[in-house]
């Protein structure tokens, strides 16, 4: 499965189709509508659903400004999203990296990557397989809030942890 | 895509323009009309550009066209300051009669530009222009004819100003080049970022890719025929090289689990410097284009990006935060040992070197506030040249005398726009964009 979901974004690339976009899963609830299992796995209610993971566990944590030091409620967050992904094994995910707008862009790239790995790394660390998470970095591209003061740069300092189908090969 | 095919004819009729002296004894005379714009410059030299002469009807509105773009190119420098023609005593009715030097004295042109132009059935463009030291009484340097096609006739009236600019000034020329940008459009936490060219002075713009993937930083080759850029179409950031006339795209470099960003062209054309992050840790690395080889420059724990090699291609400049805090390096352009050349307060990003290779221009973010700043290739002499609340990502003009950046206003309704503003840091102006836009790249001179 994890080779399909390869095959499925190369193919999305090559035609150039308009949801290759990869920040539109972390709006949603990751790949789970492509599993053609709907219904349950939307709703935060069903602790097996990506929507549990996103609402209940919580799929983000958040960093200070120009660090990617996980902090201890951090660290919770994420010990709770390696026990969801040890108990579903049939999802992968995909961990973004942000910042917030005060930097110049390829800092941002740089520090998003950062941020994304030291989530990859702890989640690592609490056993799960490394084959079933990627990074990528939107360094300062996709804030989720858009006002020019701390009370917003707090949380695009993020990361987040978006669930999508695959994984039963790994 | 008919953009495409529209983007292909019109750089294709571009190329058709070509330039002769007609005066052989053509001579570059330095006389007492020279502006040195290294110095301040309290007062913009007063010129005149009539009309020019329409040498047969299809010219008309050409004739007239041509007249104001040399005027805009002139007075968008700041250097320059046009006398409107109701001021006028003299006409110029044919390009060969003698001038009326008094007539030009009295309303205190300094300099005169004259012209005419010729369009042919077929769309060929002629344009000769002479430019005269109205109180010397004499020409200065010889005329020029200047050949190409109706759809480049702003190639033609820009090579007429940079020619009167760099008789004056005794600097290179600039109006003839380009720019590449990203065109902004959608809200902030949605942002739709297409790559977009146009003319210097924001005329003639088109795209280059449509909005379905996020695109960041095109930069020019040394000779304009091609773009670096980042494009998240795999869902993941990776250099793009595309070929400017047929816009044609291959991804650079395919490392799985990595993503490369920042890139830009060496000198040569052929090299290619950008950062790839792996694991967490940003680095600089170092393509051959024809090869396919790669050179890893730098081994740091720490961010090392925004590479920019020097114009003789033996350095490179760059940012990194070993020190704790964003700074700027230089370094052999093999690698080796980094040599920090910022020591001010704030953090320093963004280097590169200006084509003159006498100077850096980076972004410096200190207080809270972003600056474009210049200083000189050893770090001394930094003078800031803008301040606002996100001033970012400084291009240098073909001359290396002007710096066009990106300034992006805050909050909710915050967007970006393009500026240019003097490498003294005078004449900051705004350049004209259909949409938001960022992070341009200046070509170089057209050929």
């Amino acid at each position: 499965m994890k080779h399909l979901s390869k095959a499925v974004l190369v193919v999305a690339a090559l035609t150039l189709a308009a949801c290759t976009d990869p920040s539109r899963l972390g709006g949603g609830y990751g790949g789970a509508g492509a599993n053609g299992a709907a219904g349950g796995l939307n709703d935060p209610s069903n602790p097996i659903s990506p929507a549990y993971f996103q609402q209940t566990i919580g799929d983000r944590v958040l960093f200070a400004v120009d660090q990617s030091t996980l902090s201890d409620g951090a660290r919770a967050t994420l010990a709770g999203q390696a026990g969801w992904l040890a108990e579903n094994p049939e999802y992968d995910a995909l961990i973004e990296g942000h910042a917030d707008e005060q930097g110049t862009r390829e800092y941002n790239l740089a520090l998003g990557a950062r941020r994304a790995n030291a989530v990859q790394e702890y989640l690592t660390s609490r056993g799960v397989a490394p084959n079933r998470l990627s990074v990528v970095s939107f360094g300062k591209e996709r804030p989720i809030e858009v006002c020019s003061n701390e009370s917003c740069y707090e949380r695009n300092r993020r990361a987040v942890t978006v669930i999508s189908a695959g994984g039963l090969g790994s | 895509m008919t953009l495409l095919k529209r983007l292909t004819s019109v750089l294709v009729m571009a190329l058709a323009i070509n330039a002769v002296a007609f005066t052989l004894q053509a001579q570059e005379r330095t006389g007492p009309l020279r502006i040195e714009i290294t110095e301040g410059v309290i007062e913009p030299l007063p010129f005149a550009v009539p009309d020019f002469v329409a040498e047969n009807r299809a010219a008309n509105d050409m004739a007239r066209q041509i007249a104001e773009v040399v005027a805009s190119d002139l007075s968008g420098t700041g250097l320059f300051r046009r006398i409107g023609s109701d001021a006028f005593i003299s006409n110029i009715t044919s390009f060969d009669s003698p001038v009326q030097y008094a007539d030009w004295r009295a309303i205190n042109a300094q300099a005169l530009i004259t012209g005419s132009v010729n369009v042919t059935a077929g769309g060929r463009v002629t344009v000769k222009f002479r430019l005269f030291d109205v109180f010397a009484g004499s020409e200065m340097g010889g005329g020029l004819q200047l050949g190409g096609t109706t759809t480049s006739w702003r190639r033609l009236a820009h090579k007429v100003a940079d020619t009167v600019y760099s008789r004056i000034t005794g600097e290179g020329p600039y109006f003839d080049s380009r720019v590449v940008f990203v065109s902004e459009t959608g809200p902030k936490s949605d942002r739709r970022k297409r790559l977009a060219i146009m003319d210097y002075d924001g005329a003639n713009p088109q795209f280059l890719t449509d909005s379905s993937s996020l695109v960041l930083a095109p930069r020019f080759s040394p000779t304009g025929d091609r773009i670096l850029y980042t494009s998240y179409e795999s869902g993941f950031p990776r250099i793009f090289v595309m070929n400017v006339g047929n816009v044609s795209r291959r991804a650079l470099d395919d490392q799985q689990g990595a993503m490369s960003f920042a890139p830009r062209f060496g000198p040569d054309g052929n090299t290619v410097v950008y950062s790839l992050s792996t694991g967490g840790n940003t680095d600089i690395y170092k393509l051959n284009l024809q090869s396919g080889e790669r050179t890893r420059l730098t081994s740091a724990p720490s961010i090392e990006t925004a590479p920019s090699f020097s114009p003789d291609g033996r350095q490179i400049v760059f940012e990194s935060d070993r020190s704790g805090t964003q700074q700027l390096y230089t370094m052999p352009a093999n690698g080796g040992e980094p040599r920090r050349i910022s020591f001010g307060t704030g953090r320093y990003g963004t280097p590169v070197w200006s084509p003159r290779g006498d100077m850096i221009a980076f972004t410096k973010q200190n207080q809270g506030r972003f600056h474009i700043g210049v200083m000189r290739t050893d770090g001394s002499e930094e003078r800031l040249l803008t301040a606002s609340f996100l001033d970012e990502g400084p291009s240098w003009s073909p001359n290396g005398r002007v710096i066009m950046f990106m300034r992006e206003t805050s909050g909710a309704g915050g967007a970006p726009a393009l500026y240019s503003v003097d490498v003294s840091g005078r004449n900051l102006r705004r350049v004209n964009t259909n949409t938001a836009a960022s992070d341009p790249s200046w070509s170089p001179l057209l050929p």
